[in-house]
């Protein structure tokens, strides 16, 4: 009657509150309290999944909710699909007990990619803190097999002790690809330990940079993006050249819910991936 | 007015009984205990005949007025999101089958419904949803299936609330896009009569199946003064002149410590705000632990899990949560739709328990702004 709000040729609708079903294939244990689920990809909406490095799903755990999840595999395999979680509450924990052949829903995928054309002809600069690592390993598979385009690449990465370490096999294997740096830090070692120790920031003055030249992507604990993004721009990094990924609560991923707002920043859908001087600004209040 | 008709209050029972002939489902202000809501109206009858409302900040009273008047009060408590965007809802329900899962899907909104009685500053409320639910790539499909199918009769206000400030947001009091027909109620002389207007193709079809006779331009003029004389009685204001930048340049301000002492985050003025759309979900499963539903619940900003996650909590004062609600009606809206998230309907005043009222609270920021504070 009123002005339609929507034209009718155009509703062929994306029920986004609609999860699809999936299986799991395997479920593999990266460290004590850090998975990760291989998935048969569905379809959504009809079509073949496919996503963008930075993106995410949410999962959901029959009965008990959904989590918004990162995924952590190489978006060129279109036949597989994976996140990796770490257990930490309700719904991860039940995700954590989750056995081959089980079946998750997934919505997805959401938000914003990690800044890849951006790079070309670049260096590129991965942070990661812990589990942040997850949403960077898709960047990373891209990056070493489209080794050829891009500069030197350097990935720091911290976790809570060894044994916390995720990917270890993958670690070592990028850092024998050429030109290629990795290098890993630990806020406790144990016995056996001999690398670094102490917070990624500190691993900076191990590599040289070639500042101008530079594509930064970090993801972590917002206190290590932040002494991240500190330490980048006091080696003279622009703000345009950082960017990061940022968490809040999510219940709906597609800007409807509200519950993700940080300033006018819906961060599911105008992020979680965020150029720093879109969100630098309201980072340094608090509460917000 | 392009062509506007003049109706007796029996057009206006016509007026509901051809709707109703026409499937809509009827709402509309009717009486409910102490208060004037919207609901199911069968008559005209229903409506809240001779009652008028007193508002003003935490308080709202119905008092007795014009014993002829349909629409002689200002606005009901809840506005009609609440029939566009149920407060509850549920999602899909989902059944373990063996390893394997099964999903059904809720059905989208079949309902349709005729709005009697929407205000001016509620029609565009009604647009802002319509923003906020269907922008970009994903959308609210219940929300729009209900929304497409709606039915609006307006109804222009003839008496200013002591809370209400439409004429700053821009909104009212007179209504003038998205409605159906749009009528004016007129008490003069011992004269009572409407002023219908359509306001599209449909409209016009059932203003010419109810038959009125054209209004003289006299009646015309009377109901140009109602909306004149309603606006001139608007003593409530909100200065909107660089508003958004004004609460982004603040958010450290002193006054929201200030309002955090008297706000109790009880989200009443979230839950009347005819824009406010921020949800949750719900998880539940049967006791067999072989199905479960998820359902779609409206939230607040002011509860305290609204920006919890599992390693902390983003918002924990109370500072920090009126100063999210506030800043994203009048600043950050315009910022992610275009237009504010503030129609000036008072609502929030109204039904806030220690009457904390938003354009008080503006005018405390904006009299100490930063720039001024630093001066001092
Ligand atoms: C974009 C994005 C990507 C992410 N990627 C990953 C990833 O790749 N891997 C990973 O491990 N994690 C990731 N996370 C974090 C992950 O979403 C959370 O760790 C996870 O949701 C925790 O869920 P939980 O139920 O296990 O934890 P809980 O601590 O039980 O619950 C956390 C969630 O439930 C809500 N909640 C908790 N308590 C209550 C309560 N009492 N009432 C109401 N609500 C409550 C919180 O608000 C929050 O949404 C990501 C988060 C975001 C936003
Ligand atoms: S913020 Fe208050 S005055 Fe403004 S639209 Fe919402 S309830 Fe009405
Ligand atoms: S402003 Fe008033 S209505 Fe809103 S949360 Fe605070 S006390 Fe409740």
């Amino acid at each position: 009657m009123i002005e339609s709000p929507v034209a009718d040729n155009e509703i062929e609708a994306v029920n986004a509150m609609t999860p699809a079903l999936a299986a799991i294939r395997r479920v593999t244990w990266e460290t004590d309290d850090t998975f990760t689920l291989l998935i048969d990809p569905p379809l959504m909406n009809g079509r073949p999944f496919s996503f963008r490095p930075g993106q995410f799903n949410m999962v959901y755990a029959f009965g008990l909710g959904e989590s918004a999840i990162s995924i952590s595999s190489d978006p060129a395999k279109s036949n597989s699909l994976a996140h990796t979680i770490h257990r930490v509450g309700t719904v991860t924990s039940a995700l954590s007990r989750l056995r081959r052949g089980d079946t998750i829903g997934l919505r997805g995928p959401f938000g914003t990619a990690w800044p890849l054309e951006e790079a070309v002809g670049k260096d590129v600069c991965i942070a990661a803190g812990g589990i942040g690592l997850a949403p960077l390993r898709p960047v990373i598979y891209t990056l070493i097999s489209r080794r050829k385009e891009f500069g030197r690449i350097v990935i720091l990465y911290g976790a809570r002790s060894p044994l916390d370490l995720l990917y270890r096999v993958e670690l070592e294997e990028w850092s024998k690809v050429p030109n290629t740096e990795v290098i890993i830090t630990v806020d406790r070692g144990d016995s056996s330990w001999k690398g670094h120790i102490g917070v990624v920031t500190a691993l900076f003055s191990y590599i040289k940079m070639d500042s101008p030249s530079t594509i930064a992507m970090v993801c972590g604990p917002e206190i290590m993006m932040k002494y991240t993004y500190e330490e980048l721009e006091r080696r003279g990094l622009s703000q345009e050249q950082i960017y990061i990924s940022m968490e809040r609560n999510m219940k709906c991923g597609v800007g409807l819910c509200g519950h993700c707002q940080f300033g006018p920043r819906f961060i599911c859908k105008d992020g979680p991936v965020f150029r720093l001087p879109q969100v630098r600004h309201l980072l340094d209040k608090k509460e917000i | 007015m392009t062509s506007a008709f003049r109706m007796n209050p029996d057009g206006l029972q016509r007026l509901l009984a051809l709707l109703q002939q026409m499937d809509y489902e009827t709402i509309g202000p009717t009486m409910s205990g102490d208060a004037i809501t919207y609901d199911r109206i069968a008559s005209i009858s229903d409506l809240p005949v001779g009652w008028t409302d007193e508002q003003a900040p935490g308080i709202y009273r119905l008092v007795r007025g014009d014993d002829r008047e349909y629409f002689g009060y200002t606005l009901p408590a809840q506005s009609w999101k609440r029939f566009l965007y149920p407060p509850f809802r549920k999602l899909f329900s989902i059944k373990k089958n063996g390893k394997s899962l099964e999903l059904d899907e809720a059905e989208s909104g079949t309902a349709k419904y005729a709005f009697i009685g929407v205000r001016a500053c509620e029609l565009s409320a009604i647009s802002i949803q319509d923003k906020v639910f269907n922008l970009g790539e994903y959308r609210d499909d219940n929300y729009l299936s209900l929304r497409k199918k709606i039915f609006v009769v307006a109804v222009n206000c003839s008496h200013a609330g002591d809370n209400c400030f439409c004429t700053s947001m821009k909104t009212g009091p007179g209504a003038k896009h998205d409605f159906d027909i749009a009528l004016t109620e007129i008490l003069k002389e011992g004269d009572h009569y409407f002023i219908a207007e359509a306001g599209t193709e449909a409209g016009s079809a059932i203003i010419e199946m109810i038959g009125p006779g054209k209004a003289t331009d006299d009646e015309i003029a009377a109901a140009d003064n109602v909306v004149r004389e309603t606006a001139a009685h608007i003593t409530k204001s909100m200065d909107t002149r660089g508003l958004p930048e004004l609460l982004a340049d603040n958010l450290e301000h002193s006054q929201w410590e200030d309002v955090a002492k008297r706000c109790l985050t009880c989200g009443n003025c979230t839950m009347v705000c005819p824009t406010c759309f921020c949800s949750t979900v719900e998880d539940a499963t049967d006791l067999s632990g072989q199905v479960a539903e998820r359902f779609r619940r409206w939230d607040s900003c002011f509860t305290m899990d609204f920006a919890k996650v599992s390693g902390g909590n983003f918002r924990i004062s109370p500072k920090s949560r009126y100063r999210q609600w506030l800043t994203h009606k009048l600043s950050s809206w315009v910022d992610q739709f275009g237009v504010s998230g503030c129609v000036g309907c008072g609502r929030c005043i109204a039904w806030c328990p220690v009457g904390i009222d938003l354009t008080a609270e503006v005018k405390a920021i904006r009299g100490t702004s930063v720039k001024q504070e630093k001066e001092v």
